[in-house]
């Protein structure tokens, strides 16, 4: 079990607890920032869920981020459903197209698999940027609405609030309940026999496990996540639009996943709070992001591959001469 | 207990397995043994339906298994090791083992409990079985190379398997290790009832606990009986004496 | 829809896919030796058209300057492969294979940026030279010459490539080292020199294609990324490791994108993927791959 992980000091409940702070202690960009930060850790978690976790490489998860916040966009803006209702339907839409997708796709192994990811999803990137009447094309959905927070105007303290400040709390809330139910799942029998798929297929399937099957279940509730991050994500920026379904969006959530670190199950939150911090920082200064993101991400190949939470494992272990400890997860 | 008649499989053109028919008794100890390239671990992948045969049968108790597929076959009771170590390496001996009961008692769809609970107690026990108890919490890849051996034959037996495939259990050991996990497989598949069927390289081993034994030539079966038989038999003899 | 039509869509089609064959014979090439779908082959392209113009604006000569940029591209592309390779990529091997894809991603991220920085964001372009001027009336349509001698050269170079994969000692070893690298080294053969031939030699393809592109296509950034996706699907279409599954992905793709956007207005986007889509699941390994075990 790993030394950072949240038996001894309770991680969650810090970083939560630190969370909720920020509209009151921060400024009102400190809590734009959260809230970001808060839905591409979810995002990058549910990747997480096949890549460190099942070992599955997929290179187009940002389809299930986006048919989420489409769904839930839709629904709000040009069908005037509340968000109680179009949260959960973002969810199971982007779940129902990962198992239609993930049917396909988890009968190929590595590279192909990959690839077809990556097809499925640059065709729901066709199709949003297309299809001008139900997703508006290539202008996609301007100002979907917030959903009607003014029950939160109870919370003692909260009178100066404007309306984004409370949905960063309820976006902190459905983001710590949503990774404390990946958290869950990544410590079940399920879990456990998703990291056996990671390890040795072929063994894997000789105790039993049906790998595809499996597969395609990791590969839908991974899917399901990605789509509330994503609904989240479309009332925060004020808009759903095309190119955020771009594959390298893709990319992006997976370097936040290997940066924080894939072998610990916090990794990919931190990596995304990092990545984007470190976004906003560089490109006040520069606009040559990409480089500064692609050398990142060298070093992290060749000097760091466990990213964060890896290198500083090891660098516990060595300060404090125990054994190497188990870099996977579930424990 | 397990049937395989007219066996044949080929790869673009070579014959890997020909028209192979033989059998084993419940809880009989068979071998397969031949040269290498004789065919031995395609008809191993054969029998646990990582290949279909292009023609043949395989059964069990009566049941026609024949290419049904690995994690199928494993729950209706074969267990296999295989050639190269395969274990989980980076899960601890204790969850590579746990992961195997879970499978088998059908707690792969448990999405909501702890699974560092489970079957704490079996996982324990199975290990004392295969000597491995010390080196729960280690992780596997750690292992030295017997004792992965040791770990793999303890994931076939979780899946509380009747029927045991073995393929090559001492390749790569000292005459120390190897009877030593000789006596460890004899004396677990006398407690558990097993019917062995393994293969092997080692003549002493597989002429010191096998009743039966099938020699395979360059995919043919050539011989197939007790061990006095086999050894008397004049083509073995020269298919052995020409080439080892 | 006439005759006509049909002849300029269909040999639109047959330009845009011998030329991209050229590039993803460079890709397939060294997903063959490596393993890896190189994600920089297309940023490898971009440079090329690069430094194809940059040359070509150097020399202020006449006549043989797009030739001498062409080859001065393909070279020097090959030797930033070779530094790419030497340097960086050869410590790479042995490692997970995302850990390959992502580092040719970085690359992706760097050298566009770089491109960026050097040549700015405005669109370059290089004039055809002058003996390729003009075209030919075939079926009351002009099909430029410069466009048929992308269709001849393209499957021509890419011939090259095979014929030296397939017939000389060096090829062999090259097909050997991509089947079992320790044995190989055990042999005596120098494998690390191999590899970094081979990616050179692939860079080169792209470096290239890049230079040739320049007089149809104006050059300008995101052309890397353009590009690697559409070699990508083809690659993949006609099966990663079959050469001339990459040829036949290749007029396929081209013909589906010609025709498409007549069966699917405004839907070219999404008749490729979709193509790729359907390939994959009616046959995972593609046209003429076989499964990766």
């Amino acid at each position: 079990m790993s030394r950072l992980s949240s038996d001894r000091i309770p991680w969650a409940l810090i970083v939560f607890v630190i969370g909720l702070s920020v509209p009151w202690v921060g400024s009102r960009y400190d809590t734009f920032l959260a809230t970001q930060i808060a839905i591409y850790a979810l995002f990058a978690l549910s990747l997480n869920l096949l890549l460190g976790m099942t070992g599955l490489v997929s290179f187009g998860h940002v389809a299930y981020f986006g048919i989420g916040a489409y769904v839930c966009g839709i629904l709000m803006k040009t069908l005037g459903v509340p968000f109680i209702v179009a949260f959960p339907a973002a969810g199971l839409g982007a779940g129902a197209f990962a198992l239609v997708f993930g049917y396909f796709c988890v009968r190929l192994t590595k590279i192909y698999f990959a690839m077809l990811t990556l097809a499925f999803s640059q065709i729901v990137w066709a199709v949003c940027f297309k299809w001008n009447t139900v997703t508006g094309g290539d202008q996609g959905l301007p100002e979907v609405p917030f959903p009607d927070l003014g029950w939160m105007s109870a919370i003692p303290g909260t009178g100066h609030f404007r309306i984004s400040e409370y949905f960063y709390l309820l976006t902190l809330i459905l983001v710590m309940l949503c990774v404390a139910a990946l958290r869950r799942i990544g410590q079940s029998p399920f879990g456990r026999v998703l990291t056996t798929i990671r390890e040795n297929p072929e063994r894997a399937a000789f105790i039993g496990v049906n790998v595809r099957g499996y597969e395609l279940a990791a590969f839908t509730v991974a899917g399901v996540f990605a789509g509330f991050s994503g609904a989240l994500f479309g009332i925060f920026n004020r808009g759903v639009f095309a190119d955020y379904v771009f594959w390298s969006k893709s990319a992006d959530v997976m370097i936040m996943a290997i940066l924080g670190g894939m072998n610990h199950f916090w990794g990919p939150a931190i990596g995304a709070a990092v990545l984007t911090l470190l976004n906003q920082q560089i490109t006040s200064y520069t606009e040559y992001w990409p480089f500064v993101l692609g050398t990142i991400l060298v070093v992290l190949l060749f000097a760091f591959p466990g990213g964060i939470l890896g290198a500083l494992d090891a660098g516990w272990t060595r300060l404090t001469h125990r054994r190497g400890l188990p870099t996977q997860r579930n424990a | 207990m397990l049937e395989v008649s007219a066996l044949r499989k080929t790869f673009a053109g070579f014959v890997a397995v020909s028209d192979v028919s033989f059998s084993v008794g419940t809880q009989q100890i068979a071998a397969v043994i031949g040269p290498n390239g004789a065919g031995k671990s395609t008809l191993f992948n054969l029998i646990t339906g990582h290949l279909r045969p292009d023609s043949g049968q395989v059964t069990l108790d009566g049941r026609d298994i024949t290419g049904v597929l690995p994690h199928q076959i494993c729950r209706m009771g074969i267990g296999r090791s295989f050639q190269r170590t395969n274990i989980f390496p980076r899960l601890s001996v204790f969850e590579n083992v746990q992961a195997a009961y879970l499978i088998h008692r059908g707690r792969g769809t448990n999405y909501w409990s702890r699974s560092s609970t489970f079957y704490h107690d079996d996982v324990e026990v199975l290990l004392t079985q295969i000597g491995l108890r010390d080196s729960a919490r280690a992780l596997a890849g750690t292992l030295s190379y017997g004792n992965q051996k040791q770990l793999e034959l303890g994931l076939a037996l979780a899946s509380d398997p009747a029927l045991l495939l073995l393929d090559e259990p001492t390749a790569g050991m000292s005459a120390t290790e190897t009877h030593d996990t000789i006596r460890l497989i004899e004396r677990i598949a006398g407690e558990r009832a097993l019917t062995l069927l393994f293969t092997e390289h080692d003549m002493d081993v597989v002429f010191s606990i096998a009743q039966k034994i099938a020699v395979l030539h360059q995919g043919r079966l050539i011989a197939d009986g007790a061990p006095q038989e086999v050894r008397g038999d004049p083509e073995v003899r020269r298919v052995y004496l020409g080439e080892h | 829809m006439n005759l006509s039509f049909l002849f300029s869509q269909f040999m639109g089609g047959l330009t845009a896919a011998m030329f991209l064959f050229l590039i993803a014979s460079g890709l397939s090439l060294i997903f063959g030796v490596l393993r890896v779908l190189n994600f920089a082959h297309g940023s490898f392209y971009m440079l090329g058209a690069y430094l194809a113009w940059q040359i070509v604006h150097w020399l202020a000569l006449g006549g043989a300057n797009f030739w001498l940029a062409t080859i001065g591209a393909a070279a020097g592309i090959a030797i930033l492969g070779g530094i790419i390779e030497r340097l960086l990529f050869r410590f790479l091997y042995g490692r997970e294979e995302l850990y390959q894809l992502l580092f040719t991603y970085a690359l992706v991220l760097i050298l566009g940026d770089a491109a960026k920085f050097t040549w700015g964001t405005q669109q370059l372009s290089v004039s055809r030279p002058a003996i390729l001027n003009g075209g030919v009336e075939v079926l009351a349509t002009t099909v430029p010459y410069y466009n048929l001698f992308i269709i001849a050269v393209g499957p021509l170079i890419a011939l090259g490539v095979w014929l030296m994969l397939t017939r000389t000692p060096l090829g062999r070893m090259v097909r050997a080292a991509a089947l079992d690298r320790e044995m190989l080294s055990a042999l005596g053969a120098n494998v690390g020199w191999l590899y970094t031939g081979m990616f050179m030699l692939s860079a080169a393809l792209a470096g290239l294609a890049g230079a040739l592109v320049t007089p149809i296509q104006s050059i300008v950034p995101g052309m890397d990324v353009e590009i690697i996706v559409q070699a990508f699907i083809v690659v993949v279409i006609g099966g990663l490791g079959s050469f001339w599954g990459t040829f036949w992905g290749s007029v396929l793709y081209g013909q589906v994108l010609s025709f498409g956007i007549l069966i699917f207005p405004g839907f070219s986007l999404f008749s490729v993927f979709a193509l790729m889509a359907v390939i994959l699941i009616i046959r995972p390994w593609g046209l003429f791959g076989r499964p990766i075990r």
